[in-house]
């Protein structure tokens, strides 16, 4: 199984996401350059963090109209697994592959932390290594991860089981109070209506290497391996 | 030649702290005159076209396509001489 992460100017977690894979994972895994349309024959991408094109204007606003993001949708309607962690995400919601979008933290400020996560939905090809309601820990590190949608949006994603991952306490509750960032119903991370393209503004590349402390993030990775070794084994 | 002035802001009714922050600033200095105060941002485009139908398309275009995000920003703009 070959993996992709994809490189913006300003992309900064590129190398923690390619070491995961490569060293973590031992699976092959290449980067691609945004100015690319051809994302060779990888069965996964990975959309790092960090801060693409500087943020400005928004964060993900010039990232999305990239070349390489057009081939990137192309490979998630013919079903590839993309998944854009913080900026990621970002670049993610402006291209509309995902719906909602991230706005400045409540508070006005960045957040830097270990943050506990509860799965939500364990039954999707990026979480099936955990139990629905499983507690993580993962990195936070963000100055836009409030996430918004309509609400009649939530509420259509709710009902499908979109979203993956809430702030919580080390408990596992889900209150405001534990809410970090003001985003709507905790909503950390989220996944498409087809169930192959994932956002999350938490950080799983940071907490996949037991040497490094944290490795409860190593599950999105896993899951995402597992299921591309079964699709394998079926064609 | 012709100059491009678009606004963009949070749409309303989407929690705005950068306003809210200088709303408080307003206030601790004792402005209490404020209601509310909300914060946007301003981009000027200096246009290579004397046409101002084709100009007030074309930065439509561009408020669509990437200088407002419509899940969660609105936008207006006005064409002058410049």
């Amino acid at each position: 199984m070959k993996w992709g992460v994809l490189l913006f100017p300003g992309s900064n977690c590129a190398d923690d996401c390619f070491h995961v894979i490569d060293k973590v994972l031992g699976q092959p895994v290449t980067y691609l350059w945004h100015k690319d349309t051809d994302l060779g024959d990888v069965d996964a991408i990975i959309i790092p963090g960090g801060f693409s094109y500087g943020d400005h204007l928004r964060p993900g606003a010039i990232a999305h109209l990239s070349p390489a993001m057009t081939s990137v949708k192309e490979f998630a309607r013919n079903g590839g697994l993309v998944i854009g962690i913080c900026n990621g995400f970002q670049i993610l919601t402006e291209s509309r592959m995902l719906p909602g979008s991230l706005l400045q933290n409540q508070g006005l400020k960045f957040l830097c932390m270990d943050q506990t996560l509860k799965v939500d939905n364990a039954d999707t090809p990026f979480t099936s290594a955990y139990e629905s309601g499983d507690v993580i820990v993962c990195p936070i590190a963000h100055n836009e991860g409030n996430y918004y949608a309509a609400p009649d949006t939530i509420a259509e994603m709710e009902a499908n089981g979109q979203i993956l991952f809430r702030y919580c306490n080390p408990d596992g509750e889900v209150s405001n109070a534990t809410n970090p960032n003001g985003s709507v119903n905790s909503i950390a991370g989220i996944i498409n209506k087809y169930g192959n393209v994932v956002g999350m503004m938490p950080h799983p590349e940071r907490s996949s290497d037991k040497d490094l402390l944290l490795s409860d993030g190593k599950g999105v990775f896993v899951s995402m391996l597992k299921h591309l070794e079964a699709k394998h084994t079926e064609s | 030649m012709l100059k491009a002035i678009v606004t963009v802001m949070l749409k309303k009714g989407i929690f705005d702290p950068q306003g809210r922050a200088v709303q408080n600033g307003l206030e601790s200095i004792g402005f209490d005159n404020v209601k509310s105060v909300r914060v946007g941002k301003q981009i000027e485009i200096a246009l290579d076209t004397d046409d101002k139908a084709s100009a007030d398309a074309s930065v439509h275009e561009m408020c669509d396509k990437m200088l407002a995000n419509p899940v969660v920003e609105s936008y207006s703009f006005e064409i002058k001489e410049s």
